[in-house]
Order: structure tokens, then sequence, then C-alpha cells
């Protein structure tokens, strides 16, 4: 777990607000947030329940608008990007691990890692060795036509992060990936991302409540009462 | 494909759900097919009637008669091929429950207007040189196991007592909405009787009817007629088959009027109830939807989605429902044969069954379509949890 030295950007956040409206009630979630995560960070965000580390996660990736500041992934200014654009832009450049998997149901295995190709321009061969490759390193070639009922908690996981790497995305964003999975399967899927981390330089960003996960990251950050804490290690 | 795999799919995902909405809107599509071709079998009279034919009644009602008289001076119209007359003859054969039309007419003229009716050439001769010879359709000789040479005795209404007939021709019609439930005999036969008995009533007809010699002389030729008997005690009033027809109809309009508005109120409940069963289906896919959404589909490919499952459950009603109106079709006109002389469902009423489970599906699809398509994700994956 040496920290090496920042070559490069790749997210950058500045001034980041946002405030839910409850009622005539305006709730701030997010207050005047800046921070940058390296390429190639594995970053641990923790804090207490309903601090904001969701909220923020999904504005990173593009599934959520931010009230105020700009969110900059990529050098691409994703705060003023359009709903479209925006939807565009999370096929190409994030990887999503849920805390449920978020698997569809009537898919298979192969079909659910083949579901974010098809927005891409690849052929049907293409796509199956992109398939393959990505079930082969989560090693689930031979549950490729299993339904996600057929599949254990931890298995589910792999499927969803093959899933998510399938399109070589520039960021990994997981929130609470190992939230819903017993302790072996928890190990089994932070190798995981350990390993997609270390041997193919991804950048991950996970939100976690689980000290042992966070112990896998190379950087933890505390996100409380709306306000980040750059403590960590 | 891919979109086809997935909304496949889906449909089949919980089978109760989706057999029991394919059967409620197959049931729906069903009776607003059948309601529909009954409808239709109503007005079939007024569609079969013949453009060339006209009937001249009196023109105070169709309840009074008018003079047996009148025949020649019509025929010398300009434009009249052939006059025929009659009377409504309103037999009971054993039951009132048996209806069917029943008239004493002119044979030899009537059979010359009638060319749909077809008999055999010895059946026609036998019939016109019988006084008592009556002609029956095909459908009303098999509803009662009539065959040449039967004697019928018909009890009357308008004209008291037992009538005795022997029958002497079946006909069958030469067009596929011909009415094969008909009954005729001799118009003389009745007068005859009557002279004696009520001499009052003798010597008078119900209606005439006048074969044209192009259905172009309609109008010219029925003001005519009409002016001939103007001012006179019986005042008539010509008017197409069709028209006359339709006059019949229209007595029971209200009727007509509710049996529509059944069938479509039918589907609009069915409507209700499959849009209820998409907005559930689709409120537990939410999350489903959101995470194609956070993949980076956008919200067409969602609302085709939950669109495409929609029409495929409806639409498979639909083909059901159609499949369906054959058989019940068949069994409902053998049934009703006494009082809608044919019923059939015709590629118009299939055309319109698979429109109408096509709108059903559409109209229950749209709520939960927009609902898919423009979710926020955020709020969306919030709800997997
Ligand atoms: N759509 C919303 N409307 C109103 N309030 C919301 C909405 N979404 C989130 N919040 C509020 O924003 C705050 C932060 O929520 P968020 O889900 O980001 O917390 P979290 O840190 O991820 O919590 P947890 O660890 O329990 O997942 C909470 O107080 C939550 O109630
Ligand atoms: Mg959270």
């Amino acid at each position: 777990m040496t920290q090496q030295p920042c070559r490069q950007n790749i997210v950058s956040v500045q001034d980041l607000s946002k405030s839910y409206q409850r009622g005539a009630q305006t709730v701030p979630v997010l207050e005047n947030i800046t921070f940058e995560i390296c390429e190639g960070e594995f970053l641990a965000l923790m804090g207490p329940s309903g601090s904001g580390k969701s909220t923020l996660l999904n504005i990173l990736a593009g599934i959520d608008k931010a009230d105020s500041g700009t969110v900059t992934v990529g050098g691409v200014d994703i705060s003023s990007l359009s709903e479209t654009d925006l939807a565009q832009w999370r096929a190409v450049n994030v990887g999503f691990i849920f805390q449920f998997y978020n698997l569809m149901p009537v898919l298979t295995a192969y079909e659910n890692v083949e579901l974010p190709l098809l927005l891409t321009g690849l052929s049907r061969r293409e796509r199956r060795e992109h398939v393959e490759t990505a079930l082969a390193v989560v090693n689930l070639q031979d549950r490729m036509d299993h339904y996600p009922s057929q599949l254990s908690g931890g298995q589910q996981q792999r499927v969803a992060i093959a899933r998510a790497v399938v399109t070589d995305p520039t960021i990994l964003v997981a929130d609470e990936p190992t939230g819903d999975l017993d302790r072996v399967s928890a190990e089994d899927v932070l190798g995981l991302m350990g390993r997609l981390n270390r041997e193919f330089g991804k950048t991950i960003i996970m939100v976690t409540h689980d000290p042992r996960a966070a112990e896998r990251a190379h950087l933890v950050r505390h996100l409380e009462k709306g306000v980040m804490s750059d403590s960590g290690r | 494909m891919f979109m086809l795999k997935l909304i496949f799919r889906n449909a089949m995902r919980h089978k109760l759900r989706s057999s029991l909405t394919v059967v409620g809107v197959a049931i729906a599509v069903l009776a607003f097919g059948l309601l529909r071709t009954l409808v239709a079998a109503w007005y079939l009279g007024v569609e079969s009637s013949s453009a060339s034919r006209l009937v001249t009644r009196n023109a105070i009602s169709l309840v009074f008669l008018l003079p047996a008289s009148y025949q020649e001076k019509i025929r010398q119209v300009p434009g009249v091929t052939a006059v025929s007359y009659g009377n409504w003859f309103g037999g009971v054969y054993i039951d009132e429950k048996n209806f069917f039309p029943n008239f004493a007419v002119e044979p030899k003229t009537y059979l010359e207007l009638y060319p749909e009716f077809v008999l055999t050439p010895e059946e026609r001769k036998a019939f016109l040189v019988d006084r008592k010879g009556c002609v029956v359709g095909r459908k009303l000789s098999e509803r009662f196991g009539w065959n040449r040479g039967d004697a019928v005795t018909l009890r009357g209404t308008i004209f008291p007592g037992d009538w005795e007939f022997v029958v002497r021709g079946v006909y069958d019609g030469s067009q596929r909405t011909t009415d094969e439930t008909q009954f005729f005999f001799h118009w003389d036969y009745l007068n005859e009787s009557v002279r004696k008995t009520t001499p009052r009533r003798a010597d008078q007809v119900g209606f005439y009817i006048l074969g044209l010699a192009s259905p172009d002389l309609a109008a010219e030729v029925s003001l005519f007629v009409d002016g001939m008997f103007k001012n006179s005690l019986a005042e008539t009033l010509t008017e197409t088959e069709r028209a006359f027809q339709m006059s019949f109809v229209s007595m029971t309009e209200a009727i007509i009027v509710a049996i529509r508005l059944v069938s479509y109120v039918v589907i609009v409940i069915i409507m209700v109830v499959a849009a209820n069963t998409m907005a559930m289906t689709a409120r537990e896919r939410i999350a489903e939807y959101a995470t194609m959404k956070t993949l980076g589909f956008g919200g067409w490919h969602v609302a085709g989605v939950v669109f495409g499952e929609s029409l495929v459950l409806a639409m498979a009603g639909g083909c059901l429902g159609v499949a369906l109106s054959f058989p019940a079709a068949q069994g409902i006109g053998r049934t009703l044969s006494q009082f809608v002389p044919v019923f059939r469902i015709t590629a118009e009423t299939i055309y319109l069954d698979l429109l109408a489970a096509f709108v059903v599906g559409a109209v229950a699809g749209v709520f939960p379509t927009w609902r898919g398509a423009t979710i926020n994700i955020a709020d969306g994956l919030r709800r997997i949890a």
C-alpha cells in the first residue's frame, strides 16, 4: 500500500454544494466541498449514515446534479453537460458497482455484462470477446448462462463488477459494494477491486461503512455533516 | 433485438399476472368483436337490400293498408319493370318464441323481384300452382325440420284462425348476406279467406314492391307514384327498400346505441385494469429502469421497454380474443338464428379487434412509460434499498 506521487488528477471537485428540499425546509447535504482524486487512486469514502456519501458519489458519477460548484472528470466538466450528453458520457466513462448488484433479473450473467456494450458501436463478435474477457477477470466464465437468481450474492456482485469494467471506463464508482455480502464474499469482491486497481490501473471511488473494506484503499476520506475531512492516512 | 428479448422476458416474468392480463384483454376484445358483429347483423337487412327496388306503403303508417287496385296504376309508371305486393301475415308456428318473418305475397312477381331467393325450376313451378303452397328459407327449414311436401300450420294473429300450408320450396340465398329465414305464401289464399270472414279488410295490401329499370330512377319514380295517389283516400309513401328496412331498424335504434356503448365501455374497463397492472409492474421495476439509465441508456430505451411490454401483453390478448371470436360467433349465430339471419366475424371486425387491443396496450402503457422515461436516476436507485 505504498502511496505513489500523484501524476494527474482524474477527478476534481470545486465548491460543490447540494441540498434537498424537504417540505418548506432546505436541508443541506454537501457544503462547499473541494477535493481531487488522482488517476489510479483507490479511494474509500467513509462517514456516518446520512452524511451524503451516496449523494456525492452519484454526482461524481454523473447521475445526480449538484446545486453549485464544478465537477471535472477526465478533463470533462460534467456539471455543465445536458441530460443526454451526460448519459452518453456515463456509458463511456463510468463503471458502477451497487450495494444490491442491480443486475437485470431476466438477463443471464453474459447478457448483463453485455448490456452496457449495446450502447457502443461494437459488433456482436467484438462484444462477445469483451464480455468473455470481463467474465474471465471476475472468474465467472463458467456461469455466464446463469440468471442472477441462480447465483450467490458474491457471484452476482462479481457479475456486476464485470459489467462495470467491460466498457473500460475512466472511473469505477462503488456504493457499499460489500454492504450486502458475507465476510468471505466481501473479501473476494474487495480482492477483485484491489486487482483491478493494481493490475489494470483503474481509478476506484468506493463508499463504505466497513473498516475492513476501507483498509484495502490507498486513501480514506471522511464525510461528516456535509464537510469533507482530509484525514485518512 | 436485445430490447425485444428484454421486453418478452419481462412480459413473461409474472406468469400469473401476465396470463390474467392477456385473458382479460382477450375477453374484452372478444366481447367488443361479438357486440360489433351483433350490431352489424342487425343492419344486415339494410345492407343486403337492393337499390333497384322500391317499397310503397300507406303514408300514415305501416299498420294502414292500401287498395290492391293500385297495382295496375303503379305498373304503368315509366321506369317500373315489375310490381309485387303483399301483407305482413304475422303467423305463429306453435309458440310465439318461434318467431320468423312471414308474408302473404303475389308469388310470381315476388320471385321475379327477389332473384336472390334461389329455387329450382321444379320448386318454383310447384309453388306457383299450389294455392296453399309456401316457400321457406334454408335456415328456417333446418330449424324446424321442414321438407318439401310437409304440411305446416300457422296460427294467425292479425288474421285469426289456423292456416294450413304445404312447403313447396326451400330457397337458398344467392348472397352470403341473404336472409334465409323468410316464409312466404300466396296472397290470394289469404285474401279469399278474408273476403269471407271480414270483407271490410279484403282486397287490401300492406306494401307494394317495385322493380326499377335502373337504381338512378329511384327518386323520380318515388315522387311520381306518391304524386299519383296524392289527395286520394290512401296516400302512399314510396322509398327505397334500404330506407324501408332502415325504418324498421331505427325502431330499435336505442338498443343498438346501447349495445355499441357497451362494446366501448368493455374496452375502457379493461384499459383501466391493464393500466393499473402496468403501473404496478413498472413500479416494481423502477430500480431496474434506473440501473439501465445509469449505464447510459436514454429515456427512450427505457420507454421502449416499458411500452413494448404493455403492447406485447395487450396484443397477445387481442390475438387470443380474435381466435376465440370465431367459435363464439358460430355458437351465437346458431342460438340467435331466428333474430339475426347472418352472424359472422368480418375482416373489418378483426382489424378493429386488434386496433382495440393496441389502444388498450398503448393507453395502459402511457403512464408507466412516461414514468420510466423520466425517473430521476438517484431516486430510482434509492428505491432498491
Ligand atoms: N431525494 C431526496 N430527498 C430528500 N432528501 C434526500 C434525498 N436523497 C437523500 N436525501 C437526504 O440526504 C442526506 C444524504 O443522503 P445520502 O444517501 O447521500 O447519505 P449516505 O451518506 O449515503 O447514507 P448511508 O450511509 O445511509 O447510505 C440524507 O439525510 C438523506 O435523507
Ligand atoms: Mg449511501
